[in-house]
């Protein structure tokens, strides 16, 4: 180790000094990088926004364990189970509280363009709202007056005039179901791929707008357990002790169930890795272009130092040594810009799009590895380097 | 000591039908120290026989004792280690692009691993000086004359302190001044550090730096004035200008 740092110290940087020299090359090759990286930061990126929007529901859940039908396939196809697993829950030891959640995906009128939209209808005991956010408290009197819902702020869509409206104080009316809607409060959520946006409203009246939902038939069944209980044992025991028309998941893996369904039962996970390849490919390609077309240049002169005595080795070394440096500097630009057009994306579409130091360090061990495989084919040009070919 | 010894030295180009023997029983021993120039027309192998004495080729038959070791049947390991002990001008300069006057000549004594960078870039600074560019060692070869090149060359070719200097046409790019410079530096440097060179040229004006010249034709030797350069300089050219 101490010879190796030894002989980098006297050795001469030719791979640097061969790349400072040919400025509009390294122009070239570091654009191509940092477009190959930002590709793979916006797949990446896009890829975790789906799995964290997605979920973004499930993570402010206010519940230690959750029951759901067997036949539930996401958030918005949860299908239903007979409410009395309800009750038989609390006889199971360690269970505190056990309570119905409903859910319908509907289409309303946007109170703003009085276009019909999509929207996902959540219903839940007003006294015990079942995800952790702060308003619904605060509006669980409102839920209880009839056809009164809360409306989430960051939903997508042209909302922006009817939540300026709310926060003024003015009461907002909208359709749903045949129904007219006011919208008493707002609350922060997001949206997500599978839903724009989501109303939370009392069981109640969940259940008056949607007549053919039936009390009996729970979407979800939100369970905390008492202080100082592991919800992991809880939640063996109610699996052993409940039928098996019913599943019992943790919060945890109720998320996990969620970011399973959409990495294989639709194409976006795999589209995105797709995506990833791609960028990966198109930086191999132009760091391959560069390194090889600087190889082929500079054939005389690694000629020369073959000649000269220098091994093959030495001469695979320059060309490494320029794949690494071009790893490393093309990575910045990529990471810079990834950033603004993270910023922008967010603006745009409300997803969370947030660059991590996990990411980061990623993508560039992925640059490292686009890099070392250009160089790699790059060295083969290496062969041509004859050294008797210089004399006459 | 002999440097160079060659005995019925053959060597062939190509395979199968193109099969095509260039170099035809050679037999030349050059003393240490001694300046042999090698004349012919072209085509006529000396090129050949001078990648084969630099171990830049496989020698295939006969033999090729090159500072005592014999390059015959050497292994590619071998020919790089032989390498190392020889300095080459080429007709091209060949310089590095991306180098500096002085880091072209440091790249001549970074093979060899003893030698510490301090080390490296004074002995640089000292050859340079010595070859009148110390003025032009942060230069790159694009900013240099042809003959300012070649004298970067020649201390890259010399800074390692080599036994055995090989050059072929180095003066071919050059003037008529610039290529007289080049050659009496280069005399001069070998006289200093007694090394044995041998030099490719059709350039007839360089032939009196020559302890010998010995002429090729179509694989062949065809003549070697011997000591009489020394004796009958002019004579002996004259012979070398008819038999070219």
């Amino acid at each position: 180790m101490l010879k190796l740092i030894k002989s980098l110290k006297r050795r001469t940087p030719l791979g640097w000094l061969q790349l400072s020299h040919e400025k509009t090359r390294l122009l070239v090759a570091l654009a191509g990088i940092a477009f190959s990286d930002i590709l793979i930061f916006m797949q990446l990126g896009f890829q975790t926004a789906l799995y964290a929007s997605n979920t973004r529901l499930q993570s402010h859940l206010d519940a230690d364990i959750v029951l759901l039908s067997p036949n539930a396939r996401n958030l918005v196809n949860l299908s239903t189970f007979p409410r009395s697993r309800l009750y038989q829950a609390m006889d199971v030891p360690g269970v505190e509280t056990a309570d119905p959640m409903y859910v319908q995906f509907s289409d309303w009128k946007n109170p703003q363009t009085r276009q019909k939209t999509s929207i996902l209808v959540i219903g839940f005991n007003p006294d015990r709202p079942a995800f952790e956010l702060p308003e619904l408290q605060e509006y669980a009197d409102e839920m209880k007056l009839p056809n009164t819902v809360t409306f989430d702020r960051n939903a997508r869509g042209a909302y922006d005039e009817a939540i300026a409206a709310i926060d003024r104080g003015e009461t907002v009316k909208t359709e749903l179901e045949n129904h007219t809607l006011t919208i008493a409060g707002l609350y922060e959520m997001g949206a997500s791929f599978a839903a724009d946006g989501t109303l939370m409203t009392s069981d109640r009246n969940f259940l008056r707008l949607f007549p053919r939902r039936r009390p009996g038939g729970v979407s979800l069944g939100i369970l905390h357990v008492e202080p100082g209980r592991d919800p992991e044992a809880v939640a063996q025991a109610l699996d052993a002790y409940l039928p098996k028309d019913v599943d019992v998941l943790t919060k945890e893996g109720f998320i996990e169930f969620e970011k399973h369904y959409w990495a294989t039962n639709t194409a976006i996970g795999f589209v995105f890795t797709l995506g990833t390849i791609m960028g990966f490919i198109v930086g191999i390609v132009i760091v391959y272009q560069v390194l090889s077309t600087d190889v082929r240049d500079r054939l005389p002169e690694y000629a020369t130092f073959k000649a000269m005595g220098y091994r093959n080795r030495y001469l695979l070394g320059i060309v490494f040594e320029e794949a690494v440096i071009l790893a490393f500097i093309g990575f910045f630009p990529g990471v810079g810009v990834s950033l603004g057009l993270y910023a922008l994306t967010r603006n745009a579409t409300n997803l969370p799009l947030y660059m991590t130091l996990f990411r980061a360090i990623q993508v560039l061990t992925i640059t490292l590895i686009m890099c070392g495989i250009s160089g790699a084919i790059a060295t083969r040009k290496l062969q041509a380097a004859d050294p008797a070919d210089i004399f006459g | 000591m002999a440097a160079i010894t060659i005995e019925h030295l053959d060597h062939y180009f190509g395979h199968g039908a193109l099969h095509k023997q260039v170099l035809f029983d050679i037999n030349l021993e050059i003393e240490t120290g001694e300046i042999v120039i090698m004349t012919g027309p072209s085509g006529s192998g000396k090129t050949t026989l001078l990648t084969l004495i630099g171990a830049l080729r496989s020698v295939q038959s006969g033999s090729l004792c090159v500072l005592g070791r014999e390059l015959c049947g050497a292994k590619e390991k071998q020919l790089v280690a032989a390498r190392r002990h020889n300095g080459y001008i080429f007709q091209a300069h060949n310089l590095h692009r991306s180098l500096t006057a002085a880091q072209n000549v440091q790249m001549g004594l970074e093979l060899h691993s003893q030698i510490p960078r301090r080390e490296m870039e004074e002995r640089a600074a000292r050859i340079l000086e010595r070859v009148g560019l110390s003025d032009r060692a942060d230069y790159y070869p694009e900013n240099l004359s042809g003959g300012q090149k070649q004298r970067v060359a020649i201390a890259r070719a010399l800074v390692s302190h080599p036994a055995i200097v090989l050059a072929d046409e180095p003066t071919a790019a050059l003037d008529s001044h610039s290529g007289r410079e080049v050659v009496n530096l280069l005399h001069e440097l070998a006289k200093e550090e007694g090394c044995t060179i041998l030099l490719v040229t059709h350039d007839n004006r360089i032939l009196d730096v020559a302890d010998r010249i010995v002429s090729m034709e179509d694989g062949r030797l065809t003549a070697q004035n011997g000591r009489a350069v020394e004796k009958n300089r002019t004579n002996s050219i004259n012979t070398v200008l008819q038999s070219t």
